[in-house]
């Protein structure tokens, strides 16, 4: 396929920098594989819960929810790498240390990933929610993040300048491998294994991540709106402080009732009761940007994912998070489909859409071909994030019927379960619509093709 | 106006007040006079029977301490549940559903046949046993009073 070389010598924005940004590429290509089959064990799950558990004997329901999650963290954390190899050279000025170190990094990333999944179905796996891989396998993944973290902080210290983008994104990454830790180690009481356990996922998720999703955010708005980067670095650390102050103690919100002390009650309460102001500033900070930029980047399709990111996080993590938050409602919803609702919108607004974000930013600077015009694009970027509301909303629906049900009225959980089994039909038909998306915008990925120097070379 | 450098100072010191205040709430909070996650009652059988709970991934389906997968029931007060509904067998029950051989399914929603031996099975029911005595701040698979006056008459 030709490069239209006139098109890219006008636009001198659009274009990749420095050729070891092309690793980001294939870090990209595993999350788009792993995305895929994360949805295929979504529709698993969804079908056993309407009666069709077909593959019982082959993937019981708690392998699919163990596989769906799993592939869920590293499918965006093979994202954030990818984003991270394409940023920092650029932000830094300087070519990535070693390009090979980064292919064995990646390799051995998809190694672990596709080990641990197969071993989910020969009920090979530690059992705790989030962080079922088995334990061996938990020194090779910190290994592998040792040596991503060493190749992307060399090539930053090593660089030309360290910018604020470059400096939060890899102190999310630092954090996000530091926080592994608390994760691995033993207890022998349900209650402090689960108190640690949230170290790891609520301090990633409502902490660090915000970090990796910050900075990311930052870095495209830099780049799409022209808006001068002082002003967006200084809102980026309101942003991630805000993030903080009230994501650390929000970590109460967990606590409440797995049998730990009271003071979580109020601590949890008062802070996490904060948590969406930090989401609250990302949507209002991106869409300010947006309006003062001037510069009218051709690449809209970035732009749609970049702002529906900071807003949809708003909605999925912000309030919807804040909808059962407080311990007096909480003590109703925890542990009910409450939790998926919540779970559903958040990631997909807050990490899944700043990755489609990146990739469909980069991705045309990566290969050269700008697809950027296509009706396909816009199609994956609605279809996906309707479909994505309704699933949320069914999600809702049978976790407040639920609550109701069993909660209140003290019906039995499978009778419940039979009364708002139409609710995951619903479901079901709405998945269908959010996977057609994401196959949209995987044929755009696709047709795209590899990454090629020449995208480089036409700048010179 | 803010400027560039009181942001970052607010973002770095709030970091670091925050979580020096987590830290302290977490020694607070597991200190031995505000523990309440009745540590003093877990014996050999009771950690055996968590290793049986995770190596399993029980929480693939069920939920405990009201965290899981909300695909199958709460277990947290399961032998009080179970002993109401069959005469004070729960225990009983519990454990021939861990041994069976074939999959358990008696509301249409299959679970994975485990197999277990008898040893296993007590050890899984110490288990439930041991979380059904966390003092849990009011947590309970039914909350509303009105209800739980209902179920237990």
């Amino acid at each position: 396929m030709a490069i239209d070389n006139d098109q890219l010598k006008t636009n001198k924005i659009n274009i990749m920098k420095y050729k070891s940004q092309k690793v980001a590429y294939w870090f990209f290509a595993l999350s788009m594989l792993l995305l895929v089959l994360q949805i295929v064990y979504g529709f698993i799950m969804g079908f056993a819960r309407i009666g069709f558990d077909n593959l019982h004997d082959f993937i019981p329901f708690n392998t699919a929810r163990a596989v769906h999650t799993n592939l869920l963290v590293v499918w965006l954390l093979s994202g954030f790498m990818g984003a991270a190899y394409y940023i920092i050279p650029e932000e830094a000025q300087k070519e990535l240390v070693s390009v090979k170190l980064a292919y064995v990094q990646l390799i051995s990333l998809a190694l672990v990933g596709v080990v641990a999944i197969i071993g989910f179905h020969f009920n090979i796996w530690e059992g705790r929610k989030f962080l079922e891989i088995p334990r061996p396998l938990d020194y090779l993944v910190v290994v592998n993040v040792l040596l991503f973290l060493g190749l992307i902080l060399t090539t930053l210290f090593t660089g030309k300048r360290r910018t604020t983008t470059a400096l939060v994104l890899s102190m999310g990454l630092l954090f996000a491998a530091l926080l592994y830790l608390p994760g691995m180690l033993p207890f022998d009481s349900q209650v402090t294994d689960s108190f640690f356990r949230w170290w790891v996922v609520h301090l990633w998720v409502e902490g660090v991540w915000e970090l990796i999703m910050g900075g990311i955010l930052s870095f495209l708005l830099i780049k799409l709106t022209g808006v001068d980067r002082e002003v967006i670095e200084k809102w980026l650390y309101v942003i991630v402080g805000l993030t903080f102050l009230s994501g650390v103690l929000g970590t109460g919100h967990h606590y409440y009732y797995i049998g730990v002390n009271k003071i979580w009650l109020i601590v949890g309460g008062i802070f996490s009761a904060l948590e969406p102001l930090a989401f609250l500033a990302m949507a209002l900070f991106a869409v300010n940007m947006y309006r003062k930029g001037e510069k009218k980047h051709p690449n809209k399709l970035a732009l749609y994912w970049t702002l529906g990111s900071a807003i949809v996080s708003f909605v999925g993590a912000g309030l919807l998070g804040f909808a059962h938050t407080l311990p007096q409602t909480n003590l109703y919803t925890h542990g009910t489909l409450v939790t998926a609702m919540h779970g559903h919108l958040a990631f997909w607004g807050a990490y899944a859409m700043i990755v489609l974000a990146i990739i469909s930013y980069s991705l045309p600077n990566m290969t050269g071909r700008k697809l950027y015009e296509s009706s396909r694009g816009r199609a994956a970027f609605w279809l996906s994030n309707i479909g994505m509301i309704g699933m949320t909303v069914a999600f809702g629906v049978a976790g407040v019927a639920q609550v109701y049900l069993e909660r209140k009225f003290g019906m039995d959980f499978m009778t419940v379960q039979k009364e708002i089994s139409i609710h995951f039909v619903v479901l079901i038909l709405c998945a269908t619509m959010f996977a057609t998306g994401i196959v949209l915008y995987i044929v755009d990925f696709y047709k795209h093709g590899t990454p090629t120097d020449e995208a480089l070379e036409i700048k010179e | 106006m803010l400027s560039k450098k009181q942001a970052r100072a607010f973002f770095l010191g709030g970091t670091l007040v925050t979580f020096l205040v987590f830290i302290l709430l977490t020694v607070y909070s597991l200190s031995a006079s505000n523990d309440q996650t009745n540590h003093e009652n877990l014996t050999d059988s009771v950690v055996r029977g968590k290793e049986i709970w995770e190596s399993n991934n029980c929480m693939g389906c069920h939920t405990l301490l009201g965290e899981g997968a909300y695909y199958a029931p709460e277990l947290t007060k399961v032998v009080d549940r179970l002993n109401l509904k069959y005469d004070g067998n729960g225990e009983e029950v519990i454990k021939s559903i861990l041994m069976s051989e074939g999959p358990w399914q008696p509301n249409g929603r299959k679970m994975v046949a485990y197999g277990m031996t008898e040893q296993e099975a007590t050890d899984v029911v110490a288990f439930f046993n041991w979380i059904g005595q966390i003092d849990l701040n009011g947590f309970d698979r039914i909350v509303s009073p009105l209800a739980k006056d209902k179920i237990n008459s």
